[in-house]
């Protein structure tokens, strides 16, 4: 080692300040800062000067006017066409996430059984498992949708000669016609019934766990829980005497009217986005599953355990802690790609605000940012629920 | 490192200067040598393409006599096919000259849109179409009603004005494209079709039975359909004007595509005017004084635009009706060329 001079002590070397490797990455740092700062300005002074200078109106009045036109589907906001555009805005959220939870509920399942069924030792299972993956993995979603909305519902009868499916009410080309619930005084107890049912279940679960971990002694708690959650409600429902009746469509002069009607747009959406991305999500379940080591199930067999018990209580909730981070992305993609719903005429928010809105209103600058905003919370939101959710399930250290 | 934020300053820089360009779209058109024009993609008898794949109907008719004023050429134009959503930022952004394309003249459209109207080349009205089996014969019977239209159109807008003021029910199904809106009637997702009723007369042709549909006879608006040009640039705008007016002018005066050179030794000063052998009215518009004859010449008056494109003879079928010319109880009015 060569020996230098170096500085003794406390004493700080004697440098220029303009020498300073700390004053000059703060100099630098404020200098990037005011160019950024000065760009973003810029850009947004350019576009509103622009703007006013093309004759085109700007800011956000045009929300509180009334947008004039309909829309085909809101589940649970009010719309008429006397709604403002800020309406619109808001079912056009309601109508993207009501496509998005949907789609994630569906792919879930579908993409957990598929991964779980192209590692099964059953041939026949494994490779319908895996041509489904290739199949959806490989084809664009878009093409999924124009199949399923143009070639699997387009081609169902006319209104008029709709197809009977007895208690679940008509099918035609202009969607499902299901029965609804019509709610009478005291349906409101039922859902009480059914919330009590649910905080004895969870209190019951909690002092059955407790008791196993003191005495060893097993609670059948999944029975008692069905039986609460399931017969408290019921025999609500039959000691407030009925409640509940179902409202059946009826033929009127253009096809069933009446009832709950789901339009097929919304059919074809949650087919395709969920088909699609369940593929993804079966390849992110096997490679999980995979990620565990072979001695896990070794293990979990000598012990006694029987395949599904080693599945279910060995290998997923390890397995989980790799599947997570990637399920999010598929999460995210799927909310994103729900946009793609303006091909086939579903009023979601890319359909309804950011297109018919905005011709209608010409306002593209404020409409187009709202929007992108609007998604990038939406996938925020999404990431952050599934970073909790994955540091829950992720190995505690003891 | 010194390259790479000189460059950065030099997109910006860009950015920033190049967005307030493009004032005199006639000094662009003629340094580029065509007009770009907007159309739609695909409506019979306004802007279609032909089985050779040429342009024809009434809106392109106009962006062809843009050309000829200017080039004296009538086939000096490319086409932009737009959707109903696409049109009014394909015209604002610079992307296409003139947008022809079917489009109704809204008070909205003239004053928010940076955009000015520049006359009306067709007087339409919204209407409806049914299928022939369901037995309906007049629009108050059409509640419960599933309705296919374009969106971003006033046709989505009339159709809920109608349906409330008539306290009927409906479910409004709004596709982007045309053809799209089409299909979905056809495979029955809709019980009616509506849009501007040539746009109806048009569309069913394209059906799988055409005869199995019927066209109501409620006219539920007013859908004056004109050319669009870009706000603050009056010279341009003169200019896709008065080329619609010199069509209808030749029309009134009964110069045609055929006796146009002919009627060059007119002794009708009018006339004289228009074929420009008396007075300066080119220049005035920046263009040739022969404008107006090279319109006439190549692509015809206003009455053999329509009768070529829309009009009995065609597929279409439709009269004149409102579109004839005022002195023949119509609205085709063009103030004089003096």
């Amino acid at each position: 080692m060569a020996v230098t001079d170096m500085p003794t002590g406390d004493e700080k070397p004697k440098v220029k300040l303009l020498n300073d490797p700390k004053f000059r990455s703060i100099v630098f740092q404020v200098i990037l800062i005011i160019f950024l700062v000065w760009v973003v300005w810029s850009m947004i002074d350019n576009a509103s000067t622009n703007l006013k200078n093309a004759g085109i109106a700007s800011g956000f009045g045009f929300l509180s006017t009334s947008s004039g036109f309909g829309l085909n589907f809101s589940p649970f906001l009010e719309y008429s066409s006397s709604s403002s555009f800020l309406q619109v805005y808001w079912v056009g959220l309601q109508n993207t996430l009501v496509l998005a939870v949907i789609g994630i509920f569906f792919a879930t399942i579908i993409g957990f059984v598929m991964g779980v069924a192209r590692l099964s030792n059953n041939w026949v299972i494994s490779k319908i498992a895996y041509w489904y993956v290739e199949i959806m993995r490989n084809t664009p979603l878009l093409l999924q949708i124009f199949i399923w909305y143009k070639g699997v519902l387009a081609t169902l009868p006319l209104a008029k000669d709709s197809i009977d499916l007895g208690a679940l009410g008509f099918l035609n080309t202009k969607g499902l016609f299901a029965p609804k619930f019509v709610t009478a005084d005291g349906a409101g107890l039922i859902g009480w019934a059914l919330l009590i049912g649910l905080v004895i279940t969870f209190v019951i679960k909690s002092w059955a766990k407790k008791r196993q971990m003191a005495t060893g002694e097993r609670f059948p708690v999944f029975w008692t829980g069905l039986g609460l959650i399931i017969g408290l409600p019921l025999l609500t429902y039959f000691i407030m005497g009925q409640p509940i009746s179902t409202e059946y469509p009826t033929a009127g002069n253009f096809g069933p009217r009446g009832g709950m009607r789901v339009i097929p747009e919304f059919i074809a959406l949650i087919l395709a986005l969920s088909l699609y991305t369940a593929a993804f999500i079966a390849e992110i379940v096997r490679a999980g599953i995979l990620a565990v080591n072979r001695g896990q199930t070794e293990a979990s067999y000598a012990l006694g355990l029987r395949p599904g018990q080693t599945l279910r209580l060995n290998i997923i909730p390890q397995a989980l802690r790799v599947i997570i981070p990637p399920l999010t992305s598929q999460y995210l993609n799927l909310t994103k790609n729900s946009s793609l719903a303006v091909a086939i005429a579903y009023p979601d928010l890319t359909a309804v605000f950011a297109g018919t809105a905005l011709n209608q209103t010409g306002q593209a600058v404020e409409i187009v940012g709202m929007t992108m905003l609007t998604y990038l919370a939406l996938s925020l939101i999404t990431s952050l629920f599934m970073n909790w959710y994955n540091a829950k399930n992720s190995l505690v250290e003891r | 490192m010194k390259k790479t934020i000189v460059s950065a300053l030099g997109v910006v820089a860009l950015s920033v200067s190049a967005l307030s360009a493009s004032a005199a779209t006639l000094d662009d058109v003629k340094a580029k040598g065509f007009v770009q024009c907007g159309v739609s993609q695909g409506l019979p008898g306004f802007s279609n393409p032909d089985s050779a794949g040429n342009w024809t109907g009434i809106d392109v008719d106009l962006c062809r006599g843009v050309a000829a004023a200017v080039f004296g050429d009538a086939t000096k134009v490319k086409y932009t096919p737009l959707s109903a959503k696409e049109r009014f930022t394909a015209l604002q952004s610079g992307e296409i000259d003139v947008l022809s394309r079917n489009t109704t003249w809204t008070a909205t459209r003239d004053t928010t849109l940076g955009l000015n109207f520049a006359g009306v080349n067709y007087y339409d009205g919204q209407g409806f179409m049914v299928r022939k089996d369901l037995g309906v014969k007049s629009a108050l019977e059409l509640s419960g009603a599933s309705v296919c239209t374009n969106t971003g159109t006033t046709t989505e807008l009339n159709v809920a004005d109608y349906f409330t003021t008539n306290k009927l029910e409906y479910e409004i199904v709004a596709f982007e494209k045309a053809d799209e809106v089409v299909a979905a009637y056809d495979a029955g997702r809709c019980d009616v079709y509506t849009t501007d009723q040539s746009g109806l007369y048009a569309q069913r042709l394209k059906l799988t039975n055409p005869a199995d549909h019927v066209v109501l006879p409620e006219i539920i608006s007013k859908e004056p359909l004109g050319p669009v040009v870009r706000q603050g640039d009056d010279q341009w705008f003169n200019l896709v004007k008065w080329t619609h007016f010199a069509m209808v002018n030749a029309e009134e005066l009964g110069i045609t595509s055929e006796n146009a050179e002919a009627m060059k030794s007119s002794d009708n000063p009018a006339i004289k005017r228009v074929l420009g052998t008396e007075g300066e009215f080119g220049a005035a518009l920046g263009v040739g004084n022969d404008w107006a004859f090279n319109i006439i010449s190549q692509v015809g008056n206003y009455a053999e635009s329509f009768n070529r494109n829309v009009g009995p003879d065609t597929p279409l079928a439709i009269s004149r009706g409102t579109n004839d010319l005022w002195s023949k109880g119509g609205l085709q009015y063009a103030p004089p060329i003096r």
